[in-house]
């Protein structure tokens, strides 16, 4: 690293509010709506200082009422803002969910593209943090089956900034999930390599893009959020062990897949291993799953194998640790494929 | 009670049950202007603050009222007829709510939006939203055929209650675009929010009252009690009427006839202007009465009684406003005949319209799912070209 850079190591939970920062300042239709975001900075500090620095009308704590956030997020769209809308917790989103699957997913289409609702709906998902019912699901598979909703998620620091702005700058709506174990994990973001972040031209990758994380030539890991880290790790152990070249493909975009990365990468390597904390039983896994075998079969030396959450309902968190998938269940289904 | 203790013969039988009421009496709080023969009431301290807004109306004010109930209420029986001979699917009638419905959207100005439900037709009208624009979605050629930007008329939302919330929404961005309380008529804006007494028991609903009332902002919810959703009368929905609710959640709420024209109108603007000047939110109940079936899918005969249509018969909006005009001479029967003749021809011209609506090409389906390029959608597009050109092979 040179002496010039402008690398800082910030934690993910600072680039979100520096993304979210540097959309308000860009474009003054972007309200932040949610419970606690305005004097607390939300429960995990996300929105923290912007209430101080843009005012009540622009970070606004709402009633505790997730329909009404959604569905009053969805008339500030139809007027001409950029609602930013936080649910609390993962497990908190479904009073809205009739609001976000009828009305946020469906006013462009119903409108004949004559509406736009460009909104972000964040949502901080998963588990790993010890937390009480409600607090550590990983829903994302409801939302992805929506057509008209885009659904997004960071694993690192340098997506968390850029992806919160493109999200924002989009004229669909996008789910936007934030990996909260990962929150306050560090990583680098240099924006002097990049125009100083002031463009979103400047933005690494696009929304939309699938991007591989580490290369190797034997399985592929399909995965994203908080279990791209653990993708990783499981690479690595390999790795020092002489074993199988693990490639990594971090889908960020939930829907719609990056499906050409995804294809070139199982081409490539010829295994799959599609990684999430979700359960798996109808999932963004069986998904890539179902995805993966009908355009790549004469590829593949194995079937596909999912790795997630057991489907049962989110455990009281003393099990997390073995409902959660690790490196050592990632490692056992590399094995398994391998020895087909 | 046990077999044994059968009470005696002509006995006058003990019930908690209430006395039966008359349901189409609105009570002592409902403000009104005509009586249901015509009659002009005398205006008393309670409907004082709305009467000043009839003192604008002159007498082409008045005949335009005439004119839309009749002509609302001919739209509403075409759509109705198209359904019946296989041109709509579906059509939800308004039939009876004409005046509820033309004294709100009269009130309303040009700026301020409307979010309806899916029974709006004379709101739509009042907008100036064309009412064969209406019967796409019921058609099924599209779920919503006009620009809500056009009118400021936003599209039908068949979810009861979600669009409550979107009113809210809106208002509160008309509220930070700067269009409240600026003392200009043609700035200020205010929303208005439609809904029925089945509405007023949804989560939605609710909501967007606590969001209007903490924020202040300059939206009027509209509810109309035609006392029926579906087939579910009012006191299987509240026990408290929607117009008392507001008290609740600190904010003004009336309850007005709605099949009186004047009184909706009059209500509607006191409560519009209201909003505009930045003093928030109102609650309105329009007191009215569903006379068809909820829509034309429904059987009214299997939950209610004529005796009640026939109650609320004589208490018609258009027969009320119509010998209210007569007797004043406003309007004459050569008048009459030349308005129900122009609907005659609005409707001739619905039912060209309706019957000459092409199908849409299947290619649109996957149009507008998206505002941005999106690949899956694309991929699938493409494949179903594909896939239908094989056909044509």
């Amino acid at each position: 690293m040179s002496t010039q850079s402008t690398a800082t190591r910030m934690t993910i939970a600072k680039a979100l509010n520096a993304g979210m920062r540097a959309a308000m300042e860009r474009d003054p239709k972007v309200v932040l709506m949610g419970e606690d975001v305005g004097k607390l900075g939300g429960v995990f500090r996300i929105t923290e200082g912007l209430q101080k620095d843009f005012g009540e009308d622009r970070v606004v704590d709402t009633p505790l009422a997730e329909s009404g956030i959604m569905g009053a997020a969805v008339g500030m769209a139809l007027r001409g803002y950029r609602p930013v809308v936080e649910i609390q917790f993962d497990g908190f989103v479904y009073p809205a969910f009739d609001q976000i699957v009828s009305q946020v997913a469906k006013m462009h289409n119903r409108s004949l593209g004559a509406l736009k609702v460009p909104m972000v709906i964040r949502i901080p998902y998963g588990g790993g943090i010890g937390a009480v019912e409600h607090h550590s699901e990983s829903n994302e598979s409801y939302f992805a089956h929506t057509a008209g909703l885009r659904v997004v998620t960071c694993s690192g620091t340098e997506d968390a900034y850029w992806m919160m702005q493109q999200a924002i700058a989009s004229d669909d709506p996008v789910v936007f999930y934030e990996p909260k174990r990962r929150y306050h994990e560090r990583g680098v973001l240099d924006l002097g390599d990049r125009g100083g972040g002031s463009s979103l031209e400047d933005a690494p990758h696009a929304l939309e893009d699938a991007v591989v994380r580490v290369e190797g030539s034997d399985v592929t890991v399909l995965t994203y959020g908080p279990m791209v880290k653990v993708a990783h790790a499981a690479a690595q152990a390999a790795e020092l062990e002489d074993g199988p070249s693990i490639e990594v493909v971090d889908l960020r975009s939930l829907s719609p897949l990056d499906v050409d990365v995804i294809e070139a990468s199982v081409r490539k390597t010829g295994r799959c291993i599609a990684l999430s904390e979700a359960q798996t039983f109808a999932s963004i896994t069986s998904e890539l799953a179902a995805h993966v075998q009908e355009h790549c079969f004469y590829h593949l030396e194995a079937p596909v194998l999912r790795v997630g959450g057991y489907n049962i309902p989110y455990p009281p968190s003393r099990h997390e640790e073995v409902f959660l998938p690790d490196l050592d269940r990632v490692l056992h289904a590399v094995e398994t494929l391998l020895a087909y | 009670m046990s077999d044994d203790e059968v009470a005696p013969e002509g006995a006058t039988p003990t019930s908690h049950e209430p006395p039966e009421r008359d349901i189409t009496d609105g009570g002592p709080d409902m403000v009104q202007f005509l009586a249901a023969d015509g009659t002009r009431l005398e205006v008393t301290p309670q409907t004082e603050p709305y009467a000043a807004y009839l003192e604008d109306l002159d007498e082409d004010d008045l005949r335009g009222l005439l004119r839309d109930l009749i002509l609302v209420r001919r739209v509403d029986a075409e759509g109705f007829a198209l359904q019946r001979q296989g041109e709509l699917g579906l059509w939800p009638s308004l039939l009876g709510q004409e005046a509820a419905q033309v004294g709100a959207g009269r009130a309303m100005r040009p700026q301020d939006y409307a979010f309806p439900g899916y029974r709006e037709h004379g709101v739509a009208w009042c907008k100036g939203v064309p009412p064969e624009n209406l019967l796409g979605m019921f058609r099924g050629v599209n779920h919503g055929g006009w620009d809500s930007n056009d009118n400021n008329f936003h599209l039908y939302t068949i979810v009861i209650g979600n669009q409550m919330l979107h009113a809210v929404g809106y208002a509160m961005g008309v509220d930070r675009d700067g269009a409240v309380g600026t003392g200009d008529p043609e700035r200020d804006t205010a929303v208005m929010a439609f809904t029925g007494d089945g509405g007023t028991a949804q989560g939605d609903f609710n909501e967007s009252l606590v969001f209007a009332a903490v924020t202040g902002a300059p939206v009027v919810f509209y509810v109309q009690n035609n006392h029926w959703a579906i087939s579910e009368p009012n006191d299987r929905q509240f026990t408290i009427p929607p117009y008392r609710r507001a008290d609740g959640f600190g904010f003004p709420g009336i309850r007005v006839d709605g099949n009186d024209v004047l009184a909706s109108y009059a209500v509607s603007r006191h409560a519009l202007d209201r909003a505009r000047n930045g003093q928030g939110p109102t609650l309105i109940e329009a007191f009215t009465y569903r006379m068809g079936a909820h829509t034309t899918s429904d059987d009214p005969s299997k939950y209610r009684i004529s005796a009640e249509v026939d109650a609320w018969k004589a208490k018609d909006p258009i027969d009320r406003m119509t010998a209210y005009l007569k007797g004043g001479g406003v309007v004459d029967d050569a008048w009459l005949e030349r308005t129900q003749e122009e609907a005659d021809e609005l409707a001739a011209r619905i039912r060209r319209a309706c019957q000459t609506m092409p199908d849409p090409p299947h290619e649109e389906m996957f149009a507008h799912v998206y505002a941005e390029p999106h690949r899956l959608v694309e991929r699938e597009a493409r494949a179903f070209a594909d896939y239908q050109a094989d056909f044509e092979d």
